[in-house]
């Protein structure tokens, strides 16, 4: 049993995601003694100035982490070039970058990696996985230094949503992979100006929880991008049998 | 009865009660007289309703620095930034006073709310440019403790613009304003457009610029919303009522010039209640005149425009309340403004043919819903007027965008508290949108006017 100060959390973990100051008014319903914290928590904001104050302190300090991670690197460019500026940024976000004709090089767990890539001055980097990283639309900033990416993957990414989407289509001429699965804020309006990225053979939006209708969406998306394979969700998914129509031809999918 | 009434009636029961009950113990109404006791308290505590004084919890404060007269969004933007950019916490005392809490006629709901860079004005663009990066981070904005946050339901897609022959040069001239201020525009000839887009008859179209990033459309409502939870937790007053008076004292000075200058300052605004002639006067040291398309009536109370035409004191605030439904109709053929009933006719008679010669998948069209809204509609040059006035000292001017005030809002509110607090505009120079303006004549026109 943890001390009662310590679980008295003031502002939820980032892994989480930051719904820090939010996660009261979110949709997931917890259970039984964390139920009982919160609304302790809910009933010591409404009364008391200070406690409001600090939880409000707490979330702009959160708030400013996210902007630190996401600093311009772009002044690296003119000593190291633009691939190893955005390398060095991704690297330090905690994904992983590989270059052409080289091998991933990816942080370990304590958040080292290997300097060799500030001599790879001239070679491109051709796939990044920025997966579960806290990128946002500013940190894109030091992403489309890498003018000949091909393969990217925005999986879990927090922080990415329809703004950052609009701000792909630099990269439409090289862009060939791009993974957006798990996003908790990507909706069918971004995936609607993915249609830029007219090089695009391979997007995975599955599991995107704020998309309303996936089916129709994985539709659309088909049609936008007629060259691109976009895996991840069933059509027929959300469909339901009318009450008259039996499954009896095998041939036609049967909704999960 | 006296048993009742006395709070501590022990004496008396023992007194009064019968013989008999002495050994059953006591027999007082314990519970009764335990509630009782109760709801006295209560009603001398604080933070219940006291039943001796009058109730006037609808009446706005009797005091407050800064009344802002319109509770749309450019109203509550501009209160949002004075309380942000206030040096001390609580240093400011706002009050938001709007006439209608439903918002049935304001333009914020009724508004589109598209945002779109591609002005040609280089403050117009700089404002939209703020707008965006301010939608997009609104969630850090306007965090309020414990409440969800707002999905703005942005939709990136990008505004258009098609030029002829004629208009090809001015559109140049102003995408390469737009860029040059950081917008991401681009031009498309006729063959790229109909690569991109090819539903689209590119007749008669000799160049296109279109927007690829910070414009799109949004839901005002969200933002309307979250701007008044946010202000709510900030300590900022609202107040549904109608601003009928303005108490203004006068004072006479010369210029360096010589001039006699009559200088007005409003000290007290009078707030009419829905329904009844009660009125409440609040005393204050600043008006902020953001009441969209009826700013017009606001500035006549306090005295703008009563003077000789062609004078300072006779320059009215040209904004007047247009209505708009699908479109601009042209100019000699403006609606009715009375109500905010749409003309179905209008649509099918001037609208639908040019939707349907340029696109031609338009033409089975068929009109769902129509709604219309007011314009604040500025007749001089169709620019918004921000600023204080130069004879009455503390009315400070937002309104008057006609149209496109919803995605000038944030960066406005931002203009109009810096102002206020320092005395000139820090981040965006707004001093082309003054009211001097209209008795200089100099006109701020801004060629593509949505």
């Amino acid at each position: 049993m943890a001390a009662p100060w310590v679980s008295l959390r003031l502002v939820a973990p980032m892994l989480n995601g930051t719904r820090g100051i939010h996660r009261l008014g979110g949709a997931v319903v917890p259970e039984g003694n964390q139920k009982k914290e919160r609304t302790m928590l809910q009933f010591l904001t409404n009364h008391f100035y200070d406690v409001e104050a600090l939880r409000g302190y707490l979330f702009q300090r959160e708030m400013s982490k996210v902007h630190l991670k996401n600093r311009s690197f772009t002044w690296l460019e003119e000593q190291h070039g633009p691939y190893s500026a955005g390398a060095f940024f991704i690297l330090k976000q905690g994904g992983a970058v590989k270059f052409r004709d080289k091998e991933w090089i990816r942080p370990d767990k304590y958040g080292h990696f290997s300097p060799e890539f500030w001599n790879f001055r001239e070679v491109p980097v051709e796939a990044v996985d920025a997966s579960d990283c806290e990128i946002n639309y500013e940190g894109l900033d030091n992403l489309l230094l890498l003018k000949e990416l091909q393969s990217l993957s925005l999986q879990r990414c927090p922080h990415v949503d329809d703004w950052c989407l609009s701000r792909l289509y630099p990269l439409a001429d090289s862009l060939q992979e791009l993974s957006l699965a798990g996003c908790p804020r990507v909706s069918e309006r971004g995936l609607a100006c993915l249609h830029h990225l007219q090089n695009l053979r391979r997007l995975d939006i599955s599991d995107l929880p704020a998309v309303s209708n996936p089916g129709l969406t994985q539709i659309l998306v088909e049609e936008m991008l007629p060259n691109c394979q976009v895996v991840g969700v069933d059509w027929a998914e959300g469909l339901k049998l009318g009450p008259e129509e039996q499954p009896q031809d095998t041939a036609s999918p049967v909704p999960a | 009865m006296i048993r009742r009434v006395l709070p501590h009636g022990l004496g008396r029961g023992l007194l009064t009660r019968r013989p008999g009950t002495r050994r059953g113990g006591f027999s007082l109404d314990w519970d009764g007289k335990v509630s009782e006791i109760k709801k006295k308290i209560k009603s001398i505590l604080p933070g219940t309703p006291c039943d001796v004084l009058p109730d006037t919890s609808h009446l706005p404060p009797e005091h407050s620095d800064v009344v802002i007269v319109g509770g749309g969004v450019l109203g509550l933007s501009v209160a949002y930034w004075l309380k942000k950019l206030e040096n001390r916490q609580g240093g400011m005392q706002v009050l938001v006073v709007e006439r209608d809490h439903t918002y049935s006629q304001a333009s914020t709901g009724l508004s589109v709310g598209g945002i779109c860079q591609q002005f040609s004005l280089p403050e117009n663009i700089q404002l939209s440019l703020f707008s965006a990066s301010f939608l997009r981070n609104i969630n850090e904005y306007l965090a309020v403790t414990d409440a969800p946050p707002l999905d703005l339901q942005f939709n990136p897609s990008g505004y258009l613009l098609l030029a002829s022959e004629k208009d090809a040069a001015a559109m140049e001239s102003n995408v390469k304003v737009q860029k040059q201020e950081g917008a991401k525009v681009c031009l498309m000839s006729p063959d790229q457009l109909r690569n991109k887009f090819p539903w689209i008859n590119t007749e008669g179209v000799a160049l296109a610029s279109y927007g690829m990033e910070n414009e799109g459309w949004f839901d005002p409502w969200c933002l309307l919303h979250g701007l008044r939870q946010k202000l709510a937790s900030m300590g900022v007053s609202f107040c549904q009522g109608e601003v009928t008076r303005f108490v203004t004292s006068s004072q006479c000075m010369l210029t360096t010039d010589d001039e006699m200058v009559t200088l007005k300052s409003i000290h007290e605004v009078h707030v009419k209640m829905d329904h009844s002639l009660e009125y409440q006067p609040v005393e204050c040291a600043i008006v902020i005149n953001a009441a969209g398309a009826w700013s017009a009536q606001i500035a006549a109370l306090a005295g703008i425009g009563k003077g000789p035409p062609g004078t300072l004191q006779g320059t009215k605030l040209p904004v007047e309340p247009r209505k708009r439904s699908l479109s601009p109709p042209l100019q000699e053929e403006e609606p009715d403004p009375a109500n905010l009933e749409v003309d179905h006719d209008f649509f099918q008679e001037k609208v639908w043919p040019h939707l349907a010669l340029r696109v031609p998948a338009f033409e089975t069209l068929k009109v769902q819903t129509a709604w219309a809204g007011y314009y604040d509609y500025n007749t001089f040059d169709q620019n918004g007027v921000v600023g204080p006035h130069p004879l009455v000292v503390n009315m400070y001017f937002a309104t008057g965008f006609s149209g496109h005030g919803l995605q000038q809002a944030p960066g406005v509110g931002r203009a109009v508290a810096e102002m206020i607090l320092e005395g000139s505009f820090q981040t965006i120079d707004l001093s082309p949108f003054l009211f001097n303006r209209f008795y200089l004549g100099e006109k701020t026109q801004e060629n593509n006017i949505m």
